[in-house]
């Protein structure tokens, strides 16, 4: 059994000293932010990246994992007990959760979705160790034409699952991908856009963009909102669920968690469209619908586990392909960029380690959030109390250090702020910023490719078509744009959304 | 302060001003691209994908504002929330303009002064007290800790 002696390695490097207690500072980070509201995963992350570049790679990946994942046990304790969600992924959880809180059945619900999460985590994961290696292998077949179609799929489902409307999410991917190109071209030398600025010349940094659009934008539209924070209960009262309550639940978990690790995979999918997405079906297909909304357990155990089990399948593409699903992974393929691993199919059979260790301390770490969600909640309870007058200083003061940190260079934390006033634009005008940052990190590795499969057919454009590979990926590109043009699908989509 | 008041209000809508934003990124990438060598499509130079991505962006652009100028009234742009921009974009501008002449001390109070002005309330003596407490602990986690090669004090 190949795969039991890999598991083998990774449970050897997981549950080295150091790895578990940065995977434990991870899952705490990710609970901590994930409770409070006005912080998400993506920030939090970018925030830190800095911190991870002395760290051996695999250890600081199993650290913003466990953030990332960690941020999804958080904020369903806030959705239920505050009625606000502690991050996107938990909003449909403020439906029947918070209801549940008032019904004085905080304690059930809490647990509902702790365990729902583990159950969908555990599973997610299993499922990252049989479609991973295979998925490589069958990525070590393709060439640069193949590559190159592959992420203009990836792209436009990233486009087409982001919320909003499809057009402003196309081109905030082309923004992103001529932000990619600022900086001293590989193959030539030549500089481009970089307006004579010598700090240009090695392109805008990835950690820049992020904390700039994910961390100072948010701050802003934060405070531009009225603060309303009241936890209605401090008291959470029995903590196991009842009898019936497991029974109206392991249902629910078992869809979510199915249709989660589905979504997770696919590029722009992830935590928060796939907890809609169970959401719907729960009520859909539930006997008695009217029940929802008024504190129907399945409408918190079915989301709760989706949104978990994608956080931890989305790893597939990046661990695989070396294509991020979301922002969140983009940022960790970002680290491992900076790490001077080159992300690919390649990484799990040079560098075996980062794979199967971090699968491994993805289980553990589910463990240690189970511990860290259900007996220490009143912890987390507390840390509601904290004003967001006082929390959002401190993370800027985070932020700017982090920046500053990269290169010792101010012109770093002037960036971001140039980049925070873009992003605080762009998400008043309703245009979402992952998009962008996926273009971002995919516009250079798009380029290379385009260059060299256009060289080797001289000049020949129809390589894209001929290889039957990039043809099925282009012609799945292509159907996905069909989809939501059919007015049909088109408002189904937007219906899901509001709900 | 109420909203209303803090916000100024710009006519028109989200899409419109969303298409303009695409439109002049998109359009100074294929201003500038040129500049670069274009190569041919089997040698392609750096000039080449970003003019494309740039000529498309552009296209893109047009499309959405046109469509912004069609349905103008469903989607109001609504305005900026000036007073948390300026503070927070103001605060941080300041801590890049600082920390390397006057030392990470001052940039850390003068960032935790400006931005708490952003928030939804502002009390003196708590911002006093906040800022002295994050600058002991930045200083002595990042900078006795971790040794990041911080300037601490203006001399």
């Amino acid at each position: 059994m190949e795969i039991l002696s890999h598991l083998y390695l990774g449970f050897g490097i997981a549950l080295t000293l150091t790895n578990l207690f940065y995977c434990l500072v991870g899952v705490v980070i990710g609970t901590t932010i994930g409770v409070l509201p006005g912080i998400g995963p993506a920030a939090t992350i970018a925030m830190l990246l800095p911190t991870t570049f002395s760290l051996p790679p695999v250890t600081a990946l199993i650290m913003l994992a466990g953030i990332y994942y960690g941020a999804m046990y958080g904020g369903s304790t806030t959705s239920i007990l505050v009625n606000l969600p502690g991050e996107a992924a938990s909003v449909v959880t403020c439906l029947d959760g918070y209801v549940m809180a008032r019904q004085g059945r905080a304690g059930p619900a809490l647990s509902i979705a702790a365990l729902g999460s583990l159950f969908a985590g555990c599973i997610a994961t299993a499922i990252i160790v049989l479609f991973g290696p295979p998925l490589a292998e069958l990525a070590l077949k393709f060439g640069s034409a193949e590559y190159f179609s592959l992420m203009v799929l990836g792209l436009v489902a990233a486009a087409v699952l982001a919320s909003g409307s499809l057009l402003k999410a196309i081109a905030m991917i082309l923004l992103g991908l001529l932000l990619g190109m600022v900086g001293t071209d590989v193959g030539t030398g030549v500089r481009r856009f970089c307006f004579e600025i010598p700090e240009l010349s090695d392109g805008i940094g990835f950690v820049v963009i992020a904390m700039g659009m994910f961390g100072f934008a948010e701050i802003v539209s934060n405070l531009g909102l009225k603060e309303k924070r009241q936890v209605f209960t401090s008291k959470v009262g029995r903590l196991m669920p009842s009898r019936a309550d497991l029974k109206a639940s392991w249902r629910p978990v078992l869809r979510g968690t199915a249709l989660g690790s589905a979504l997770g995979i696919l590029p722009g999918g992830g935590a928060v469209v796939s907890s809609f997405a169970s959401y719907a079906v729960e009520k859909r297909i539930a006997s008695d619908p009217s029940r929802f909304g008024k504190g129907a357990i399945e409408g918190v155990a079915g989301p709760e586990a989706a949104n978990n089990a994608a956080a931890q399948t989305s790893f597939i593409p990046m661990l695989t392909l070396g294509i991020p699903a979301n922002a969140v992974i983009a940022l960790m393929l970002g680290a491992l960029m900076i790490q001077g691993i080159a992300p690919g199919p390649r990484v799990m059979i040079e560098r075996p380690e980062l794979f199967w260790g971090l699968i491994a301390s993805m289980w553990v770490g589910n463990l240690m959030l189970v511990v860290l969600n259900l007996p220490l909640i009143g912890i987390w309870i507390r840390l509601l109390t904290v004003p967001y007058r006082l929390l959002f200083p401190a993370i800027l003061l985070f932020i700017c250090i982090g920046a500053y940190s990269i290169n010792n260079n101010p012109f770093d934390v002037a960036m971001a702020a140039g980049f925070g006033l873009l992003g605080y634009i762009f998400s008043r005008l309703a245009c979402e910023p992952a998009p962008l940052l996926l273009g971002y990190i995919l516009g250079p590795m798009m380029e290379e490719n385009l260059r060299r499969a256009m060289q080797l057919s001289r000049g020949n454009p129809m390589v894209f078509l001929t290889r039957p590979i990039s043809l099925a990926m282009l012609l799945t590109a292509a159907f996905l744009l069909l989809l939501i043009i059919i007015p049909a699908v088109r408002a189904k989509r937007e219906e899901t959304f509001r709900e | 302060m109420s909203e209303a008041r803090m916000k100024i209000k710009i006519r028109g809508s989200k899409d419109f001003y969303a298409g303009l934003l695409f439109i002049s990124f998109g359009g100074l990438a294929t201003a500038l691209s040129p500049s670069y060598p274009m190569g041919t499509g089997a040698r392609m130079g750096p000039g080449y994908f970003p003019t494309v991505l740039g000529g498309i962006l552009t296209l893109l652009g047009i499309l959405i504002s046109i469509r912004g100028l069609l349905r103008e009234s469903s989607d109001p742009f609504g305005g900026l929330a000036l007073r948390p921009l300026l503070s927070v974009l103001g605060s941080v501008l300041g801590f890049a303009f600082f920390v390397d002449r006057l030392g990470l001390v001052i940039a850390i109070i003068m960032l935790t002064a400006v931005s708490c002005l952003g928030g939804s309330e502002f009390r003196f003596r708590e911002v006093v007290v906040f800022s002295l407490v994050l600058t002991v602990m930045v200083v002595v986690v990042f900078v006795y800790g971790l040794k990041l090669p911080f300037k601490v004090w203006p001399l």
